[in-house]
């Protein structure tokens, strides 16, 4: 990791000239919400001042460049009974710019999850591997849980990351790509004023967390908490509709059909993102449904997304950016969950009755 | 002259190292082809009862034949292009490298167009795919073999295995208890299994039918007819969902040991790379992890039986 300190207005030339020559996507701001608050999502971008920097999040997560709703997997072109069967693993280079923290963090458990293991995934591969990441640190947003996942600070994913610290930007240049980009433009080495403003301002982002979601052992507990009537309680509210993980940086489920072209010549194969909260996710042929109820799914998710891989990986899958719990239209949040499963385990521990006394 | 200077400059996945060679499914390093299958031609059909047929496929190019290799439990992903595809479980001798045989019910659109194709028919498979029975491990104790329905299927296979190897296993049971006698698969290789193969049979049907010389009963009922060494035994287990409970914790009662005890689980795939996390239990993935499970995995995975 090289350092470097760059002011805003160089900033902008950069952003200006990578943008100008490559395909581009920045946060820019698309609608308000019911309470007038901005909707930001990751459009194409061709100019500095297309960028809203100063966004919040936006509504939907960068995964979507990496796992689009529905990518074609492969096609099979048939000749008379025999077919050709054809896979193409490419990508175009494109530039994200403005990716919050969370979010890289999220590209980096999505790295472990599809790039490692017996079954490495080219697809994903081929795309992660053309993407130019900037990122930009931000102040979290009242319900962002980030940093009780440890995911507000991020060492690693991204080509070049900009921490605001003041008049200039303090870039931390992860990239011989970005490198050889910067030095086209007027940066500097930090000074020690430079190094003690970027601390000043970690620490504003750190103290400025207002939710907060105990996970230690939360593993555990998800295990000893299997029964819990807390999953009915939420499962009755959950509507299925899968939003959540729609929205979600880091859920990956996906499902695969296949489809034949009108002309009767071709056929598709196309992956599509689904949610482990729709009611046929473990529904086998014949019948037979291994989650029956909205209950089951939805502890499913929270087992998958902080037990699952914790115990595979020793991470847990969830950044803590709180997309889910802003989408769902059943305003089930997972710091609310997690918070009654945890209370749920303490009263357990309130009601074990105390010792008798000694006669 | 456009300046080039700020262009991102494109990778080409195709063209690094890890490219080239047969694919090869059970190690890391192909990532490439892992999604190609190999083409097979159904070579026989065999109806087995109204639901349930025998198919047999041969995979045509005899490189990717010779590559093809599985140990018994294992399964392959079925393709039919447009249709869709499977997971379906192995259910010939992994000793049979010239053909693969699968058992298969009508089940899903992917198996209900299959049973449409005829003799000649191409299809694909992908795979081998998941763990097996550890058959090596069984050599020297004596072998239960239980199976509920369909879940014979995945059976056969280290049947096929303890017939090829008679000699290293003690005695060898099988306890197979379908709906209706019209259920029974693999009713006519019964015989060879018995008399030349020295494999003690019991089966049992839930709703008797006319003709029925037989038992009559849940599967529970078989393990009065037999005396179990739970010291000296493995156990395998296969069958439909509510069989799983039942039968696995009699064993357990009897004193099996938890890691000599086996079961295959059924789950939907849409990959069999343990990627789409449709086949997911508790923290491990059907597809990569099983679907053979051994009992202590099951109990500790909590939604596994």
């Amino acid at each position: 990791m090289i350092y470097k300190v760059i002011s805003k207005s160089e900033f902008k030339k950069f952003t200006d000239a990578v943008v100008h020559d490559n395909t581009s996507f920045g946060p820019r701001q698309v609608d308000f919400d019911n309470r007038g608050k901005s909707i930001y999502q990751f459009l194409p971008v061709t100019s500095f001042y297309e960028i809203a920097f100063d966004y919040t999040t936006t509504a939907s997560s960068a995964k979507h460049f990496f796992l689009p709703f529905r990518e074609e997997l492969s096609r099979f072109v048939f000749r008379d009974q025999d077919w050709d069967q054809q896979i193409t693993y490419e990508a175009n280079p494109i530039v994200l710019i403005g990716l919050r923290p969370c979010d890289i963090s999220a590209l980096n458990i999505l790295d472990d999850v599809l790039l490692n293991g017996n079954f490495p995934s080219p697809y994903y591969l081929a795309k992660r591997k053309n993407t130019f990441v900037i990122g930009m640190d931000h102040l979290p947003l009242p319900d962002c849980f980030c940093k009780s996942m440890n995911h507000h600070t991020i060492a690693t994913g991204f080509n070049v990351f900009c921490s605001d610290i003041g008049h200039d930007y303090y870039l931390s240049i992860n990239s011989s790509k970005a490198f050889n980009f910067l030095k086209e433009f007027d940066t500097r080495d930090p000074l020690d004023d430079d190094n003690c403003r970027l601390v000043e301002r970690r620490k504003l982002i750190s103290n400025s967390f207002l939710s907060e979601v105990d996970v230690t052992s939360l593993p555990s507990i998800l295990d000893i908490e299997f029964e819990s009537p807390v999953w009915e309680k939420w499962g009755n509210k959950c509507l299925n509709c899968g939003t959540c993980a729609m929205v979600c940086p880091t859920c990956y489920c996906y499902s695969v059909n296949e489809s034949f072209e009108t002309d009767l010549k071709s056929a598709t194969r196309q992956k599509r993102l689904y949610s482990c909260n729709l009611v046929d996710f473990a529904e086998v042929a014949g019948g037979h449904n291994f989650r029956p109820k909205n209950g089951d799914r939805l502890k499913y998710r929270y087992y998958h997304q902080h037990r699952g891989f914790a115990e595979n990986a020793n991470k847990q899958i969830c950044v803590g950016c709180n997309r889910c719990g802003r989408a769902c239209l059943a305003g089930i949040n997972p710091k609310d969950v997690i918070n009654d499963l945890r209370m749920e385990k303490e009263s357990c521990l309130i009601n074990v009755s105390s010792s008798p006394d000694k006669t | 002259m456009p300046d080039k200077r700020f262009v991102i400059p494109r990778q080409d996945i195709n063209r690094e190292n890890f490219t080239s060679s047969i694919p090869d499914f059970n190690r890391r390093s192909d990532i490439m082809k892992t999604d190609m299958g190999y083409k097979c031609i159904i070579t026989n059909i065999v109806s087995l009862n109204e639901q349930e047929k025998l198919f047999q496929l041969r995979i045509i190019d005899s490189g990717e034949r010779d590559t093809f290799r599985f140990k018994p439990g294992q399964f392959l992903m079925l393709e039919l292009p447009g249709y869709g595809d499977v997971p379906i479980s192995i259910s010939s001798s992994n000793s049979n490298h010239e053909f693969i045989e699968l058992c298969i019910r009508k089940a899903g659109h992917v198996t209900s167009a299959l049973f449409t194709f005829g003799e000649g028919a191409y299809v694909a498979i992908r795979g081998p795919f998941g763990s097996s029975f550890p058959m090596d491990e069984m050599t020297g104790y004596n072998v239960l073999l239980i199976a509920g329905g369909l879940g014979f299927a995945p059976l056969r296979a280290p049947l096929f295995w303890i017939n090829e190897h008679r000699d290293r296993f003690l005695d060898v049971h099988v306890l197979y208890g379908v709906k209706t006698p019209s259920q029974l698969l693999f009713s006519y290789q019964f015989e060879e299994w018995e008399k030349i193969n020295h494999i003690t049979l019991h089966t049992i049907v839930e709703k008797a039918e006319a003709g029925w010389q037989g038992k009559h009963g849940m599967i529970t009922d078989l393990f009065n007819d037999i005396s179990i060494d739970p010291e000296n035994t493995y156990a395998v287990v296969c069958g439909p969902p509510v069989m799983f409970k039942v039968v696995c914790s009699y064993l357990d009662r009897l004193g099996i040991p938890m890691n000599r005890m086996f079961v295959s689980l059924e789950r939907r795939m849409h990959c069999g790379m343990g990627k789409c996390c449709r086949c997911m239990v508790g923290s491990t993935f059907t597809c990569v992890d099983g679907p053979v499970f051994d009992y202590w995995s099951v109990i500790n995975l909590k939604e596994a039986i």
